[in-house]
C-alpha cells in the first residue's frame, strides 16, 4: 500500500486514446468567454483564499486548477437548461450565468446572495436552473435524474448537467441515480470531475477502478474521459452528451482527469506533502487550463496576449467590485432567517 | 355530499385517482405499483399509462427523484412500500425535500411530494423490517408534515390535501388499517392538514392516539364506559404539525392525559405530547402523564410473540385505571 500513498502524479494512460476528435470548430466568441470565465472563476477562487486567510468565515472548496471542465461544460449550456452542481465549485456557478457578487454574498451570508444569505455552500437559482448544491455527496444524483423525468414529461428539449467527484463515485446514490437516469432515457448528462483525492484519502484506496467512466458501462450509458485541464475538450465532450441527451438518447458519464492544486478545503493543511507528494502537485501546475488555453487562443490567431491581458485585467475588477458588494452588503433580519422552512411559513 | 362505504385502502385508491384525473402533474413512483402488494396503486395504470412508474429497488434513488420531479414542475406520489425501507430513503426525504426551499434559493423552491409509508404497523411475523411504526423519527424535521389517517374517510380527504399542497408530506398507511371500512365522501373530499379529530367525547380522561392504535382506543373506552369512565378520544391525524389546541382544550376538560401509540415510547409521539402538555396545559393535569407505547424491544418476527411488545386495548384500560 506504499505506492497508494503517493497518489497518482501522472494521468493515467487509458485517458488518452479516448478523447474524441472535434467535430466542429467551436466558435471563437464560445472560447473567448469560456476563457474569459475561468480568469473570473480563478480570481474569484484566490479571492475566497484571502478571505479564509483573513479570518472570514466561509466554506472554501478551491477549483483552482478544475476551471476547465465546469466552466466549458456549463458554457456548453442553453440557458433554459438545468445544472446539478457539486461541493467542489464555484466553476458551475459563474459558468451558468451567477454573478460573482451575488455568489459572494452568499457564501458570505449576506441578504444579498443567492440564497437570501441562508443557503451559504447551497448555492441555487431557479431563474438561472441552477438546481441548489447539496451537502451530502451524490444527494443529488437522483434529484437529477428526476429533473430528467420531469423534463420528458412535460416534453421539453431542456438537459440536466449534473457534476460530481471521484468520491462521491463511491455512494449508493450513484448507482440508483444512474441506474434511473439511464432506465428512464432521461436526458442527463453526468461529469466526474475526477482530481484523485477525496478529502485526504487518495482513490486507489477506495476505488475499484482507476477509470470512473468504466461503471458507465454497467447503466448502459457512454463513458467519456477527457483530459480535465483541457477547455477544448471538455467544451466538445459536454456539447456531444448534451446533443445526445437533448435527442431522448439517454445520459453519458464523462469522466474528466483533472487535479486541485490547493487543498480539499482552506484549511487543509496536509496536501503539500502530507497525503500527496509535492512534486505532483507541481507536476500539476504545470498543466494549468488557463495557461493551456491562453496559448491556444493566442496560437489559433483568436487573440492576442494583450487583449487577453485586458480580459484578465477586467475580471480582476470585477472581483473586486464583487468583494465589495459582499462586504457591504446587509446580513438578512432575523425574520427572514426563520422564513421558507414551508410554502406557508407556518410552524 | 354524497358518501359510497370503501376500505381504507379503496379510500387511498380512490384519492390517487381522483387526484389524477384532476391534474395530470400528479405521477405515482415506487417499488411494483402497477400491480401493487397493498392495492393502492393497483391497476392505476390503466386509465393513466406512463404516469404510474414502477421504479427499482432503489428507495433513496426514486425518493431523490421525485424531488426533483416536483421541483421542476411536476407531482409525485411516492410509495415506499413499508417504514422500515424509508431508512434507505432517509437523506432523500429528511435532508433533501425537507430543507431544500430553505436552503437552496431562499425560498424560490417548491418540493410538492408526498411519500406515502405504506405497510406500517405489526401484523403476523412482519417483524422489525417489515412491521415498525417510524412515523415518530421523521416529525423531527422541520420542513416536513406527518399525516397518518385512521378511517377510510380521513384517508381520502387528508390524502387529497397532501397531494393538493405545496409541502413535502410523509403520509402514513398501517396495513392492519387497509381492510377497515367506513363511509367516504364521493368527489372532491378534501380535509385540512394539521387538525385532530375527537373521535369520542368524554370528560373523565383524554387518550391521545391515531392510527391502528386509535382503534383500539376506541375499543378500551367503550370497556371503560361500561364501568362509568367516560374517555374522551382524539385523533391526532396529523402528527406534524401538532394540533395542541384541541389535545390542550381537552386536557382542561378531563384533567388527565394518556397517549397510545404503537412506536416505541422514548423519543416518541407520547413523549412529544407529554412535553408538550407539560409546557403548555401543566396547571390543567391533576395526575401524571401515562403513555402507552410499544415496549424498548426488537419486534420479535413471530406471529406469536410479534404482539407481545405492541400495546393493545387492555394497556390503555389499565393506564387509564391508574390514573382515574
Amino acid at each position: 500500500m506504499a505506492k497508494a500513498k503517493t497518489g497518482q502524479g501522472k494521468m493515467p494512460k487509458a485517458s488518452e486514446p479516448k478523447t474524441k476528435k472535434p467535430k466542429e470548430k467551436i466558435p471563437k466568441e464560445t472560447l473567448l468567454k469560456i476563457y474569459r470565465d475561468m480568469v473570473r472563476l480563478r480570481f474569484f477562487d484566490d479571492k475566497l483564499n484571502q478571505l479564509v486567510a483573513s479570518g472570514i468565515r466561509i466554506t472554501q472548496h478551491s477549483t483552482h486548477g478544475q476551471e476547465a471542465t465546469q466552466i466549458a461544460a456549463t458554457n456548453a449550456l442553453e440557458p433554459s437548461d438545468y445544472l446539478m452542481p457539486y461541493h467542489r465549485g464555484w466553476g458551475w456557478a459563474i459558468g451558468k450565468g451567477m454573478q460573482p457578487s451575488h455568489l459572494l454574498a452568499e457564501l458570505m451570508g449576506k441578504a444579498t446572495g443567492c440564497c437570501k444569505g441562508k443557503g451559504g455552500v447551497h448555492i441555487a437559482d431557479w431563474n438561472l436552473r441552477i438546481m441548489g448544491r447539496p451537502g451530502v455527496q451524490a444527494a443529488h444524483i437522483p434529484i437529477a435524474a428526476g429533473v430528467g423525468l420531469s423534463i420528458k414529461f412535460r416534453q421539453a428539449k431542456d438537459v440536466v448537467l449534473c457534476f460530481f467527484g471521484d468520491g462521491a463515485s463511491n455512494e449508493g446514490n450513484i448507482h440508483e441515480g444512474m441506474n434511473l437516469a439511464s432506465v428512464w432515457k432521461a436526458p442527463v448528462v453526468f461529469v466526474c470531475e475526477n482530481n484523485l483525492y477525496a478529502l485526504f484519502t487518495p482513490n486507489v484506496e477506495t476505488t475499484s477502478v482507476r477509470d470512473i467512466a468504466d461503471r458507465a458501462q454497467g447503466y448502459g450509458m457512454p463513458g467519456v474521459i477527457i483530459d480535465g485541464t483541457d477547455a477544448m475538450a471538455a467544451y466538445e465532450a459536454a456539447s456531444e452528451a448534451i446533443r445526445r441527451a437533448r435527442s431522448g438518447q439517454g445520459p453519458t458519464l464523462i469522466e474528466a482527469k483533472t487535479y486541485r492544486i490547493h487543498g480539499h478545503t482552506a484549511m487543509d493543511g496536509f496536501h503539500l506533502g502530507g497525503y500527496r507528494p509535492k512534486e505532483e502537485v507541481e507536476e500539476w501546475e504545470k498543466k494549468d487550463p488557463i495557461l493551456k488555453l491562453r496559448k491556444r487562443l493566442i496560437a489559433m490567431e483568436y487573440s492576442t496576449a494583450a487583449q487577453l491581458d485586458q480580459i484578465d485585467q477586467k475580471a480582476k475588477e470585477e472581483i473586486e467590485e464583487a468583494e465589495k458588494f459582499a462586504k457591504e452588503s446587509p446580513y438578512p433580519t432575523k425574520e427572514e432567517i426563520f422564513k421558507d422552512v414551508y410554502v406557508e411559513d407556518v410552524q | 355530499m354524497a358518501s359510497k362505504e370503501l376500505t381504507y385502502v379503496q379510500a387511498v385508491r380512490e384519492a390517487l385517482w381522483e387526484e389524477m384525473k384532476r391534474d395530470e402533474r400528479v405521477i405515482i413512483m415506487g417499488e411494483d405499483v402497477k400491480i401493487n402488494v397493498w392495492a393502492a396503486t393497483r391497476d392505476l395504470y390503466k386509465d393513466y399509462g406512463d404516469r404510474v412508474i414502477n421504479c427499482p429497488l432503489s428507495e433513496s434513488g426514486f425518493s431523490g427523484a421525485a424531488i426533483g420531479a416536483a421541483m421542476t414542475g411536476m407531482r409525485p406520489v411516492v410509495e415506499i412500500m413499508y417504514p422500515d425501507f424509508t431508512m434507505y430513503a432517509a437523506d432523500s426525504i429528511a435532508n433533501q425535500a425537507a430543507k431544500y426551499r430553505y436552503m437552496c434559493g431562499g425560498g424560490e423552491f417548491k418540493v410538492p411530494v408526498v411519500f406515502r409509508i405504506a405497510g406500517s404497523g405489526n401484523f403476523g411475523p412482519s417483524g422489525c423490517h417489515h412491521g415498525q411504526s417510524l412515523e415518530a423519527t421523521f416529525i423531527h424535521f422541520p420542513g416536513l408534515k406527518v399525516i397518518f389517517a385512521s378511517t377510510p374517510r380521513d384517508a381520502k380527504g387528508l390524502l387529497k390535501a397532501a397531494i393538493q399542497e405545496d409541502n413535502p408530506i410523509l403520509f402514513y398507511e398501517h396495513k392492519l388499517l387497509y381492510g377497515v371500512k367506513g363511509e367516504v365522501p364521493e368527489g372532491d373530499y378534501v380535509l385540512p392538514i394539521g387538525k385532530a379529530d375527537v373521535k369520542r367525547e368524554g370528560s373523565d380522561v383524554t387518550i391521545v392516539s391515531y392510527a391502528w392504535t386509535l382503534h383500539k382506543a376506541l375499543r378500551a373506552a367503550e370497556q371503560l364506559a361500561k364501568e362509568g369512565i367516560e374517555a374522551e378520544v382524539i385523533d391526532l391525524r396529523t402528527l406534524r404539525p401538532l394540533d395542541k389546541e384541541c389535545i390542550l382544550k381537552s386536557v382542561a376538560k378531563t384533567s388527565k392525559l394518556v397517549t397510545a401509540e404503537e412506536g416505541t415510547k422514548m423519543g416518541g409521539m407520547g413523549a412529544e405530547i407529554a412535553a408538550m402538555v407539560a409546557e403548555e396545559g401543566l396547571d390543567y393535569l391533576d395526575a401524571p402523564i401515562k403513555r402507552v407505547a410499544s415496549a424498548e424491544w426488537i419486534i420479535a418476527s413471530s406471529d406469536y410473540a410479534g404482539q407481545m411488545g405492541i400495546p393493545q386495548e387492555a394497556d390503555i384500560i389499565r393506564a387509564v385505571k391508574e390514573l382515574v
